[in-house]
């Protein structure tokens, strides 16, 4: 950047400036840099890190490329162009008719049918970075507290509070009961809230989970749902693998539970979700917050004018998601290749020796390095993640950077990178874990 | 599949359950009689013409052209020569490097380039809306305020304050001296603030000003400069309207004023906002820039910008448009042009029948001089007259209380939204609303007098009767709006 003159630090700034709580000086960080210092290329950087810390579905391009080819008129702007003025006015928060209907539809058609969405329930964002900043400034004053199962999204810390000023306490899980929310966990990070004297405003749960890469289980879901109504919280379900789970009967929306309950006390619910995963658009920044409370869509609407979808990308995914031929195929595609991914990696680490939670969504694996831990403490961790990275040249994400309350666990992101690339990495592991072992 | 709402007060947030997103206003009722009645040339000719939103629709021609020669700027076309997947998968905040280039490219370009703009200091937001959001976060705390001259942009109340719970402190401008902002008018607010312990910030100024089309010269920017760098306060320049200056070359922005006078100012305290919005007419595109010059509010903002960024498929096609100088150069000499010709349009048209507005050349608007139409000088006779507006005249203008003018009888008239032959609608519509008024006066005055009169002798009663039967002719406007109004 060029600095043409010195500056002076004297003006001030405001607290959420100065804060740290855009997280981006954690550890967590250095893997990263590691990466955009030396990264991996087949032909040109055969020795380079190999990134494993990015949750990016690659793994289903050629069907978006595909459609394109095949649909040319109806995703840009008409014979000459006819609809590009219209488009470019377009800024209503309500979004484009025809692209709600869409997105609509491709949310149940993920659910297999088994719930329904109104369109006017769709509020867009740009993205689910802003969704869930948003439902936060809805439910929450500042000094509040959501509550959120341990290990989680990374991003969440800076998403749900840098500018909200809301706490967000973890609901600890653990490996014992393959890191499932239990009534009693959450009754303890409820009352450790209520302790500190928060107000507990809900409980964000992520479903699929990441970095777990599993879906949460029905009778998980009917418990969460009865807490949260009997604590008279909020709870906000973000979706965002809900089209990356491996088996499509094995993934239960909050949606359908509410269906099942006839959608009694359902006004506390709100879903999130995003086509960065699923559909691997994350530089569309294609968000949504699905609520069933009236007020909530009314105002999130509102909200929205700070961050809503070009119209330019609301028109192309408009055509593609009312595609309905398009959208079976890539969703049973796309599930089918993720599968695969995920069978090649658990199947090459525990060649290696190494174990992973039994997981069926998602873009990652959560891999069990605890065994191989010189202490089971964080720094424990974070010198086998250093030794990856310098030694192996993978990064991936050690469990500390997702809160995780047991040491020893990572994030390894398979759907990012080619097949081959995938095969690297797992023979580079593998070697070392047979170094380790010699040792 | 609907569910009763039953919702507690408490239920949601302070901010979710305020009236901070600003659409409780009665203004609205202008935009509803629209959306109830809009006006179209063969359907509808005599509904609401929508004369109250700033687009501007003059040049779409030659955008619709450069697209149709251009097909490798669209991510759907095959021709497009790049990586459909590298675009789609690119979410770096800091945003494609080519965007950068093009939008800093542009921004010079508009400002004649008497002034280069830093790629590495642009940063994305979701529309100047988001930009105005996120620099009010990065400057401000909770309670902490911002000094903005009236009148301003309706939209300040809730992008400022809404989410960040900053203060706006109006600084007074007065039609008296053409609404300019004096250093007077800037210590005034300034020491109220300080006398209601509130912590000012920074001065936000538009420039153009949006509502009243006019831009600052370069003495009181210099003034406004040395102002904020005394009190050391932030100054936030929002230049959406750059493009629109009929004559470019009279334009000064800030940037050329650090440039020109690098001593008047601690640079670390100026910030842009910038948008395509009105420059070229994308608001739908959502393409929000902050351009500062304090690297940690570079820093801070590219990080918030995770919350508001623009989307690869639109920074793609904008990168590629805005980097062709040849269009560039002719867009922005055809919009000015183009809009020129209106708002000469509207100042011949209007003068012709005495209506005046203040003088300006720049914007999407008139700031129209309606006061001697009102009953009396009040805000209350504003709206009333305002009601009549878009009830018998059919147009939905913009009252002036609406954006915080401390004179009542000023309305905000949008031109650039709409056909040529719309235009001359509009224009007949607010002519014979004149002439009907005038009559009316007359009228009025008239039988005034002859009640006054009616007791006197014979002759003069004749006289009167006569010119009393001048004005009950049948061209007498007995089905003026005004007189509707006031019954």
């Amino acid at each position: 950047m060029a600095i043409e003159s010195v500056q002076c630090p004297s003006v001030e700034l405001s607290k959420i400036a100065v804060s740290e709580t855009h997280g981006e000086n954690s550890p967590y960080f250095a893997g990263w840099k590691a990466y955009d210092e030396n990264p991996y290329h087949e032909k040109h950087n055969p020795s380079g890190v190999i990134q494993m810390g990015l949750a990016e579905n690659q793994v289903s391009f050629d069907l978006l490329e595909e459609y394109l080819e095949s649909n040319q008129e109806a995703t840009s702007w008409g014979k000459n162009v006819s609809g590009f003025k219209e488009n470019a006015l377009f800024q209503d928060y309500h979004g484009l008719l025809a692209f709600r209907k869409a997105m609509a539809s491709f949310m149940e058609q993920v659910r297999g049918g088994k719930a329904k969405f109104n369109p006017e329930r769709v509020v867009l964002t740009a993205g689910a970075t802003a969704a869930n900043e948003l439902l936060t400034f809805i439910l929450t004053n500042p000094g509040d507290a959501l509550l959120v199962p341990t290990p989680y999204y990374p991003g969440f810390d800076r998403d749900l509070r840098w500018r909200t000023g809301v706490e967000v306490v973890p609901i600890h899980c653990e490996s014992s009961n393959n890191f499932q929310i239990t009534p009693d966990a959450l009754e303890l990070a409820y009352s450790h809230a209520t302790s500190m004297n928060m107000k507990v405003r809900g409980v964000l749960i992520t479903n699929p989970s990441n970095p777990l890469g599993a879906t949460i289980q029905r009778t998980v879901l009917e418990q969460i749902l009865d807490f949260v109504t009997e604590k008279n919280i909020h709870l906000i379900s973000d979706e965002i693998y809900s089209g990356s789970v491996f088996h499509s009967d094995e993934f239960v929306s909050i949606a359908e539970i509410l269906e099942s309950r006839n959608y009694k006390d359902s006004e506390r619910c709100h879903i999130v979700y995003s086509l960065s995963k699923d559909l691997g658009l994350p530089g569309f920044r294609v968000g949504t917050v699905y609520s069933y409370n009236d007020q909530v869509v009314t105002t999130a609407r509102r909200m929205s004018s700070f961050t809503l979808i070009s119209s330019q990308t609301q028109f192309l995914l408009a055509s593609m998601l009312s595609n309905k031929e398009f959208t079976q195929k890539y969703i049973k595609t796309n599930r089918e290749r993720l599968r695969k991914r995920y069978e090649m990696i658990v199947e090459g680490l525990n060649k290696a020796g190494i174990m992973c939670l039994k997981g069926n969504a998602g873009l990652f694996c959560w891999m069990d390095l605890s065994p191989y831990l010189k202490e089971a403490t964080k720094e424990g961790e974070l010198e086998i993640w250093k030794m990856i990275m310098e030694e192996v040249k993978l990064n991936i994400s050690p469990g500390s950077s997702c809160r995780c309350s047991e040491a020893g666990w990572f994030r390894v992101c398979f759907a990012n990178m080619s097949e081959q690339t995938l095969e690297v990495a797992l023979t580079r592991l593998h070697h070392f874990m047979d170094r380790k072992r010699s040792k | 599949m609907e569910v009763a709402l039953n919702n507690n007060h408490k239920f949601l947030s302070k901010i979710a359950t305020n009236d901070g997103h600003g659409e409780n206003s009665p203004y609205f009722d202008g935009w509803k009689a629209y959306d109830a009645n809009p006006y179209h040339p063969q359907n509808n000719p005599s509904g609401v013409i929508q004369m109250g939103l700033a687009e501007n629709q003059l040049c779409f021609d030659l955008i619709e052209k450069w697209i149709k020669n251009h097909p490798e700027a669209s991510i759907c076309a095959p021709q497009r020569g790049f990586d459909f997947k590298e675009i789609a998968l690119f979410q770096d905040y800091h945003g494609l490097p080519q965007f950068r280039s093009a939008i800093a490219n542009f921004m010079s370009r508009v400002r004649g380039s008497r002034v280069k703009f830093d790629p590495n200091r642009i940063v994305m937001s979701g529309g100047a809306t988001g930009a105005h959001e996120t620099v009010a976060f990065c400057l401000a705390n909770r309670g902490e305020a911002f000094l903005v001259p009236t009148p301003y942009y309706p939209g300040f109340d809730r992008d400022l304050k809404w989410r960040t719970g900053v203060e706006l402190i109006p600084v007074v401008c007065e039609s008296a001296n053409k609404f300019k902002v004096t250093l007077e008018s800037l210590e005034d607010a300034y020491n109220k603030a300080k006398q209601s312990n509130i912590k000012v910030k920074g001065l936000l100024i538009t420039n153009p000003s949006n509502p009243l089309g006019t831009f600052f010269d370069k003495e009181t920017l210099k003034t406004l400069a040395a102002f904020t760098n005394e009190k050391n306060i932030h100054l936030i320049c929002d230049e959406i309207y750059a493009g629109t200056v009929t004559n470019g070359n009279d334009f000064v922005s800030i940037a050329e004023i650090i440039e020109e006078f690098p001593t008047i100012c601690d640079r670390s305290l100026i910030h842009i906002v910038y948008s395509l919005s009105k420059d070229m007419g994308f608001p739908g595109f959502r393409v929000g820039i902050i351009y500062s010059y304090n690297d940690t509010v570079v820093n801070i903002a590219r990080k918030m910008s995770s919350f508001g960024l623009v989307s690869t498929q639109t920074q793609h096609m904008v990168a590629s448009m805005l980097s062709d100088n040849d269009f560039v150069d002719n867009f922005i000499y055809e919009s000015r042009t183009r809009l020129a010709h209106r708002h000469d349009m509207f100042t011949r048209e209007l003068a012709q029948v005495g209506i005046g507005s203040l003088e300006s050349n720049a914007g999407l608007f008139f700031w129209m001089d309606l006061r001697r139409f009102l009953k009396e000088p009040t805000f209350e006779a504003e709206m009333t007259f305002w009601r009549s507006i878009i009830n018998e005249i059919k147009l939905n203008v913009s009252p002036g209380s609406s954006f915080h003018c401390h004179e009542p009888g000023w309305f905000r008239v949008c031109f650039a939204n709409m056909d040529d032959a719309t235009v001359m609608v509009a224009i007949e519509r607010i002519k014979s609303f004149v002439l009907e008024t005038r009559m009316l006066e007359m009228k009025t005055k008239a039988m005034a007098k002859t009640k006054k009169q009616c007791w006197q002798n014979n002759l003069q009663l004749k006289l009167s009767s006569r010119r009393l039967e001048d004005i009950m002719s049948p061209h007498s406007p007995l089905n003026s709006p005004m007189l509707r109004a006031q019954n």
